[in-house]
């Protein structure tokens, strides 16, 4: 083999690790947001679903991606806010609000799927998102390749890790993010409105998702099926957790989630005699191993999942 | 006293059925959205669940694995730990039934039987007890892993049914047919419905033994309120844990087992409907109470049979199921936060007016 080829590969997988890291990453940025604020939100799996669905429903109507996924953020945000209103407003238990968004997710996807376009699941051509090669940047060897000639969306993806640490760590909206997440008595006591701030976090972390998710539909794939998301949304949860609720540690870990995936794609496509549901098991059982081997302490914000009320003087 | 906390049971009741009420009024506006009149929809779920004997028996032959996976989620959820993996156990309960009843040959019935339902039994708890076991030893979060080990238990069923366990003749995708011996007999003749309902009651019975009536079951309960009460008071969380998602795996590979022993007859791909999520509803709806859990089988067994029959008569998707499932969920935990928020803001009231003539001195 020449080295040639064997760059080729490298550059070939790398780029494929990025593509399917890039909708957990999205997810996974977003769930930050909303993990800080002490916000456990499992119905992004759901919320996913619903982002690839309007995606590539919306790019389809339209015949424009970016439309198509600047609608299925927005749908998102909506679901979130109704989230929002369940978890803060009234209070209900996060977890299973979470439970409840994920089923509905599946419900309503299929259910507009399948009385849209029939039993079968995908309709003919629609647009997908496309690579946008950055002048001079893209010739370094490998790396230009895998970072600067990529789908628009995974630029987006990766400039926002840096842009969420600059807003968590740095600015006084982040401040108080954390603050709520981590102390909300002593928030409340200055001044800072904590459903306010948990409205944002959700709002905006849903909106994260439902690009996520329409990345799906539109970057990795260009048709939406039932389910999709396939667990994802669970991944990017594993991802904040091993990710130590860090951005940057949220990149890592999604990154080495998309290498689970692009890497059981590689093998199936060289054509290799493992039986495919093996491959298929790859990144779940990364996941569970991320998980449980090599984490070390990872602690969730000190108001994970707690609501908060204001008048409650038990806690 | 008692006749107080009646008044306040019944209360509790009136949230689940206005729930459902409200999710069957939502889901007409969905159904009424997709072109469909939902007085015509809805009459063909009742045809299709409750109209006669054989629909009826349908009804009942889709709660049955309800009720499993129901029980899968609320004991799990009694110890504190939150389950989504009844559709992973309920995969590995019906490979490991199949197993037993295809490979195991020349019992007489009345042991080959009990041995297929064990394994099924086992399959699931074991596939659970991985869960606890990470939980225990490496902290990792039950709520991811039992997703992961669904997709894993799924994919290992189609490896199955397409490699190893695959029958020869014909190119489909399933196991040849469990000996006779091992199938769940009918037991009202003309029907579908097969002795699998009676374990599943029994499985009920036994949840409501075991956590309310034996010590072992009351100290789950109490580590799930209360992790650091139970340390305290000697007890061992981590135990509890392992015992707990071994009994409740057990729960969702017993809704396979009976699937597969008493309707599939064979191993097959994708032989659950939703079953697994669809135990999570069952168990909310049925405030995690045994009789509870058996209405709420009951009724999404309801939806899971009408549903079909609306699917193919009325051309509605059957996945408006999940739309109302969803919508119940969402309700029923509304519906008791409210209720809870009003009782503690009348008890925060009365803490203040307290303070107010003790001088004040909290403030």
């Amino acid at each position: 083999m020449t080295l040639d080829i064997i760059i080729k590969v490298i550059t070939n997988f790398m780029t494929a690790d990025l593509i399917t890291a890039t909708p957990i990453i999205l997810t996974a940025l977003g769930l930050v947001y909303m993990e800080r604020s002490g916000v456990v939100n499992i119905g992004v799996e759901g919320t996913m679903l619903i982002g690839a669905f309007i995606a590539s429903f919306a790019s389809w109507k339209l015949n424009n991606v970016w439309l198509g996924l600047l609608i299925a953020g927005i749908v998102c945000s909506l679901v979130g806010l109704i989230f929002a209103f369940l978890v803060v407003t009234i209070k209900a238990d996060q977890i299973v609000i979470g439970i409840a968004i994920n089923i509905l997710g599946l419900g309503v996807t299929t259910t507009l799927n399948r009385s849209l376009f029939g039993m079968n699941t995908s309709y003919s051509e629609i647009p997908s998102l496309e690579k946008i090669s950055i002048p001079i940047l893209s010739k370094i060897p490998i790396l230009g390749e895998v970072l600067f000639n990529q789908i628009g969306l995974v630029y987006l993806a990766i400039i926002l890790v840096p842009v969420s640490y600059y807003i968590l760590q740095k600015t006084n909206l982040g401040l108080k993010i954390r603050a709520v997440g981590e102390h909300p008595r002593a928030a409340d006591t200055s001044g800072i409105n904590i459903f306010k701030i948990r409205y944002i976090t959700i709002i905006l972390g849903s909106f994260l998702a439902g690009l996520g998710g329409g990345f799906l539909s539109t970057g990795v794939l260009s048709f939406f099926s039932e389910d999709m998301v396939a667990g994802r949304g669970f991944m990017a949860i594993a991802a904040v957790i091993f990710g130590k609720y860090s951005p940057w540690g949220v990149l890592g870990a999604a990154l080495l989630f998309g290498f689970g995936d692009a890497l059981q794609i590689r093998i199936q496509a060289s054509g290799s005699n493992i039986p495919h549901q093996f491959l298929m098991m790859l990144p779940y059982l990364l996941t569970i191993a991320a998980l449980s081997g090599f984490v070390g302490k990872s602690n969730p914000p000190a108001a994970s999942a707690e609501p908060y009320n204001k008048e409650n003087r038990e806690k | 006293m008692d006749e107080a906390r009646g008044i306040k049971d019944n209360l509790k009741i009136i949230v689940p059925i206005l729930a459902v009420l409200l999710s069957l009024g939502v889901g007409a506006v969905v159904i009424k959205l997709i072109g469909v009149n939902p007085l015509v929809a809805y009459k063909v779920m009742y045809q299709g669940s409750l109209a006669n004997i054989n629909a009826i028996a349908e009804t009942l032959v889709k709660a049955t694995p309800l009720i499993l996976t129901g029980l899968s989620y609320a004991i799990a959820y009694k110890a504190g730990l939150v389950n989504i993996g009844a559709a992973g156990q309920l995969y590995m309960g019906g490979f490991a039934a199949a197993a037993a009843g295809i490979y195991t040959n020349g019992l007489p019935f009345i042991i080959h039987l009990p041995i297929a339902i064990i394994a099924g039994f086992l399959g699931g708890g074991v596939w659970g007890l991985i869960v606890g076991w990470l939980k225990v030893k490496y902290g990792a979060n039950e709520i991811i892993t039992t997703v992961m080990l669904n997709y894993v238990a799924m994919s290992w069923v189609s490896y199955l049914v397409t490699g190893p366990m695959k029958a020869p003749p014909g190119n489909f995708p399933q196991s040849k047919n469990v000996a006779e011996t091992a199938q769940l007999p009918i037991i009202i003749s003309g029907t579908r419905l097969h002795l699998g309902l009676i374990i599943s009651l029994l499985a009920l019975v036994f949840y409501f033994f075991f956590l309310w009536k034996m010590k072992k079951g009351y100290e789950i309960r109490v580590s799930g309120q209360n992790i650091h009460a139970a340390k305290y008071a000697g007890m061992d969380p981590k135990k509890s844990i392992l015992l707990v998602m071994f009994i409740a795996g057990g729960m969702g590979g017993l809704a396979g087992a009976t699937e597969i022993l008493g309707i599939q007859e064979r191993l097959l791909q994708g032989f659950s409907p939703g079953y697994g999520f669809d135990g999570i509803a069952v168990a909310l709806v049925g405030m995690l109470r045994p009789i509870g859990i058996f209405f709420g089988a009951v009724l999404f067994g309801i939806l899971r049979s009408g549903g079909s029959m609306m699917q193919m008569l009325a051309r509605v998707p059957v996945s408006i199921v999940n739309i109302i499932q969803g919508l119940v969920i969402i309700f029923v935990i509304a519906g008791q936060a409210i209720r809870f928020n009003k009782i503690s803001e009348i008890k925060n009231k009365f803490l203040n007016i307290k303070d107010q003539i003790m001088g004040g001195e909290r403030q």
